[in-house]
């Protein structure tokens, strides 16, 4: 097995960052991506989008390009189409790549894996025809590819703002936007805004969007209280509530757009049994990473939304400094030198992650989303309702690990990406005890399921 | 007259010693350092086998697969116990003989639960295994059922006839205590008249704070389970020679394990899996099924395990103190004993003649070594 | 449903044929297997093994697994995660995978 002195898991603006960081101050970084090219989610196919206009994706959008060009440099060697399998903490690395397994080991591991989207649990949400605010936006900014009957988007977050100016920029019609943020909320969120002021850019492009949507007339319908997804077969209609009000209205629709933010995937970090913290802001697990991004892995650091969602720019910063600490460590960087450095970075970050608790506060999805009714899939491979371990919380069960016993309950391919931070949620409230005590998932290798035959010529080419 | 027994350990063991004496009317607590079936108890492959045991065993083992016949009417749940059979399953004729010894040996014994089958009869009862396999050792009536539930269920019974169960508090001491003991955890104190020793891989701990240390190691046997696929499979299957123990479910994913062991981490209480004893087992695996060479991985684990020298547990009481009674080691075959051993505990508890000989497994054993 | 959007294409990105079943479709060089079928008008990709009810891809960004195709005679490939190759043969699952095991 081949060791190296830097591997960064994921391409998008932490792990690009990292990377060209790491190779200005002579290190030889190898950069891992699932995705076919780099940019990650957030500037998913910058190099080769056929969305040519650049109103449309916007500037954030195109700001990836620079990022991605540093990903060139000669001395980063970056391997998209490979996911990884397997992360011990010896820094033992399993890859599969175009069906073929191999292993390699690092001295140093940069973890930029990013975000996914919160899980949205609502009835219906397994129909053909609903899928996630994001991968529609992949959708649009890979291939180009949008709605072609007026869509439904529902529920809260920047995000969804932006897909639906998007959309409209790019003439595509929006049949209504279904808003989730509660009443009062921006009252809650006020305290928080004098420390946003500190990232003026961010907050005045939020506000622009907003404007843009109310300017082209989109119908949005405010403090949607709750929504189902209905149809025989395949999405045929939504119906919602609003203001906790007992009508339901309802619209015919062919596509749902659900997005409720965004949060840290821990997967890898959680099997490496890294220490993780509940965070009461962003409703949200994140292992607890010290100054310069290391988790309490000797040698593993995560860098962006991967440690807590701090948005595409900060993540780049957080690359910075996570690739200026693998340099240090790795003798590229005189340590002084690089503590002056890193002083500088965190100051950018400070700026930056200013805005931050104003939009977790402000965007914060309320119970009802997070706690659905009994009738609810909350698994979506192993298809257990939120009924179902309530059920099993009654029978004595406190935490996540124990009700995959009795319901098979993340324990299908996903492994409980789908449904991890609700099942904790869900056992929290019924045994009234709180998230942080009633735990996660414990996971384990494979974090991408591969077959026996792969497994068995990995171990090979471990000897 | 109601004795007051602590039992340390709340696995399957624990937990069937609590159900025996707590329906007798004895006042039961049980301590866990983490909670029911966090360990081997818990995340187990399941196996309920009398398939292969050691003959001091087998008296146990007998007496136990009646109780799971009757699963539901002593704890309210069948456990999820499926009797599909057990087959062993010879990959040449060595292991072939080795078997027709196995078989004469059972005999010999008295019992005949375990019987060889042919090429043929292997093929009719597992059609998809590899065709060089020249036969098997069958049992009837074994099977598998679900680990966690089972604990579950025995702990539910055991609260139901008033034990009480204290979990995430670690026992730091035990003291002589007015012919008793004082059993301090984590802070709390509970008086006991006899303490129970159920505490698996930390068991070892306890036998030497009583002044009679064990030979036992921890081990970590290691699990993988694929995606569901379509049934192809009835009875549990093992290999002769190699550790596997292999099984479809009813739900269609297929359960890999057997023994190959992963790595303990005492320091954060956890059994961290590896590779190259993954691979092992999935080496014998596509050698007695090559089409699985394509099935998915989705999940691996490991538990963490007492294991004796010669692979048998202790079941006995103490040698240094007559109100210990040690019940632990089981070596990663312990599952389907669990439905015996609270009834044995609880004799000894009464001070009766326990009613399976457990003379082999006695502490003692390892003195003269 | 979904279409492409009507845009001058200025990435040179070639057309690529794939089938789907027993539809041939035309998709663009380096797209994902999951984007060329949606934008052909798939609606499912899958029913599940657990009900056996209809599934189509949900995250495109390779965490949540509903996208699993058979992708030239390899079952449960991540769709959204597989870029479409000239020729590739995909096809829809359904229910558990069966695996052959006819050595009779």
């Amino acid at each position: 097995m081949i060791t190296h002195d830097l591997v960064i898991l994921g391409s998008g603006p932490a792990g690009m960052a990292a990377a060209m960081t790491a190779a200005q101050h002579g290190l030889s970084p190898i950069v891992i991506d699932e995705q076919p090219a780099p940019g990650g989610q957030v500037y998913r196919a910058i190099e080769t989008t056929p969305v040519n206009d650049r109103r449309v994706l916007g500037q954030d959008y195109w700001s990836g390009e620079t990022l991605a060009k540093g990903l060139h440099h000669q001395n980063i060697d970056y391997q998209p189409n490979t996911s990884v399998w397997q992360l011990t903490r010896q820094r033992d690395i399993g890859l599969l790549h175009h069906e073929a397994a191999s292993m390699i080991r690092a001295r140093r591991v940069i973890l930029a894996t990013g975000a996914m989207e919160r899980p949205f649990p609502i009835p219906g949400w397994t129909l053909p025809g609903v899928m996630t605010a994001g991968s529609a936006q992949i959708l649009l900014k890979s291939s180009g590819v949008v709605p072609n009957a007026p869509a439904v988007m529902a529920g809260s977050g920047p995000l969804l703002f932006l897909l639906a100016a998007q959309y409209l920029r790019a003439g595509v019609p929006i049949a209504a936007l279904l808003d989730t943020t509660p009443r009062g909320r921006y009252r809650k969120a006020l305290p928080y805004l004098p420390a946003a002021v500190r990232n003026i850019p961010t907050l005045t492009k939020g506000l622009g969007l907003l404007q843009e949507l109310r300017r082209a007339g989109v119908r949005h319908i405010k403090y949607v209280s709750a929504l189902r997804a209905e149809g025989d077969n395949q999405l045929e209609r939504i119906r919602w509530q609003t203001d906790g009000q007992d009508t339901w209205e309802s619209l015919e629709t062919s596509t749902l757009l659900l997005h409720q933010g965004v949060v840290p995937n821990t997967q890898i970090t959680r099997a490496l049994h890294c220490e993780h913290d509940w965070n009461e802001q962003q409703l949200a697990w994140h292992p607890r990473l010290d100054e310069w991004l290391m988790t309490d892995v000797e040698g593993i650091a995560v860098a962006g939304d991967g440690g807590g969602i701090v948005g595409a720019q900060a993540a780049a910063i957080q690359g910075q400094l996570a690739g200026l600490g693998a340099a240090i460590a790795l003798g590229k960087v005189k340590s002084d030198e690089g503590n002056r450095q890193a002083a500088q970075l965190r100051q950018k970050l400070a700026r930056e992650t200013s805005i931050r608790p104003f939009l977790d506060v402000m965007y914060q999805p309320a119970l009802q989303w997070r706690l659905p009714s009994d009738d609810t899939l909350v698994c979506r491979c192993e298809e257990v309702t939120a009924g179902e371990i309530r059920r099993i919380a009654r029978m004595g069960c406190r935490g996540p690990n124990q009700t995959k016993s009795f319901s098979r309950c993340g324990m299908g391919p996903c492994q409980g990406r789908m449904c991890g931070l609700t099942v904790s949620e869900l056992l929290a409230d019924a045994n009234q005890q709180s998230v942080e005590a009633t735990g996660y998932y414990r996971l384990r290798p494979p974090f991408k399921p591969i077959t026996l035959g792969q497994l068995a010529r990995a171990a090979e080419d471990n000897q | 007259m109601t004795t007051r027994v602590v039992i340390v350990g709340a696995g399957f063991h624990g937990c069937s010693a609590a159900v025996h004496l707590s329906s007798q009317g004895h006042q039961v607590t049980v301590i866990d350092k983490a909670y029911a079936g966090r360990h081997a108890s818990g995340v187990n492959a399941g196996g309920v086998r009398r398939l292969g045991r050691h003959p001091a065993e087998i008296p146990l083992a007998t007496a136990a697969w009646q109780r799971w016949q009757r699963m539901t009417d002593l704890v309210g749940d069948d456990c999820g116990f499926r009797p599909v059979g057990q087959i062993k399953v010879a990959e040449n004729d060595a292991d072939m003989q080795l078997l027709a010894d196995r078989e004469t040996q059972i005999r010999s014994l008295g019992f005949d639960h375990e019987y060889l089958i042919d090429r043929e009869e292997l093929r009719r009862r597992i059609p998809s295994v590899a065709s060089h396999c020249p036969g098997g050792l069958a049992c009837d009536g074994d099977g598998y059922a679900n680990p966690y539930r089972t604990v579950t269920a025995w702990r539910r019974r055991a609260q139901q006839h008033g034990a009480i169960f204290h979990e995430g508090i670690e026992v730091t001491n035990l003291d002589s205590h007015k012919g008793g003991w004082e059993v301090t955890a984590s802070g709390q104190r509970f008086q006991a008249d006899i303490v129970v020793n159920c505490a698996g891989a930390w068991a070892g701990t306890l036998c030497e704070r009583l002044g009679e240390p064990v030979p036992l190691t921890a081990e970590a046997p290691m699990l993988m389970i694929t995606e569901r696929l379509s049934p192809f499979l009835q009875p549990v299957v093992g290999a002769t020679s190699r550790p596997l123990s292999f099984k479809q479910f009813e739900n269609g994913t297929v359960l890999i394990g057997g023994g190959v062991r992963g790595a303990v981490d005492f320091q954060r209480d956890l059994a961290e899996t590896r590779l190259d004893g993954l691979a092992e087992n999935a080496n014998t695996v596509v050698s007695l099924f090559p089409f699985m060479a394509q099935a998915r991985i989705v999940r691996t684990w490991a538990g963490v395990e007492a294991v004796m020298p010669d692979q048998i547990p202790v079941l006995s009481r103490s040698h240094t103190h007559d109100n210990v009674i040690h019940v632990f080691g089981f070596s990663a075959h312990g599952y389907q004993l669990g439905a015996i051993t609270g009834e044995i505990v609880a004799d000894l508890v009464n001070q009766a003649e326990p009613s399976l000989p457990i003379t082999p497994f006695s502490i003692t054993r390892f003195q003269d070594a | 449903m979904f279409k492409r959007l009507p845009l001058s294409d200025t990435t040179c990105n070639r057309d690529v044929t794939i089938t789907f079943d027993d539809l041939t479709v035309t998709a663009r060089e380096g797209e994902t297997v999951a984007a060329a079928l949606l934008a052909a008008g798939m609606r499912n990709c899958r029913t599940t093994p657990v009900s056996e009810s209809p599934r189509a891809p949900y995250c495109m960004m390779g965490v949540c697994f509903e996208c699993l195709m058979e992708v030239d005679g390899v079952p449960n490939v991540q769709a959204c995660q597989m870029l479409v190759r000239e020729g590739m043969q995909v096809r829809s699952q359904q229910g558990a995978r069966r695996l052959v095991h006819d050595h009779a």
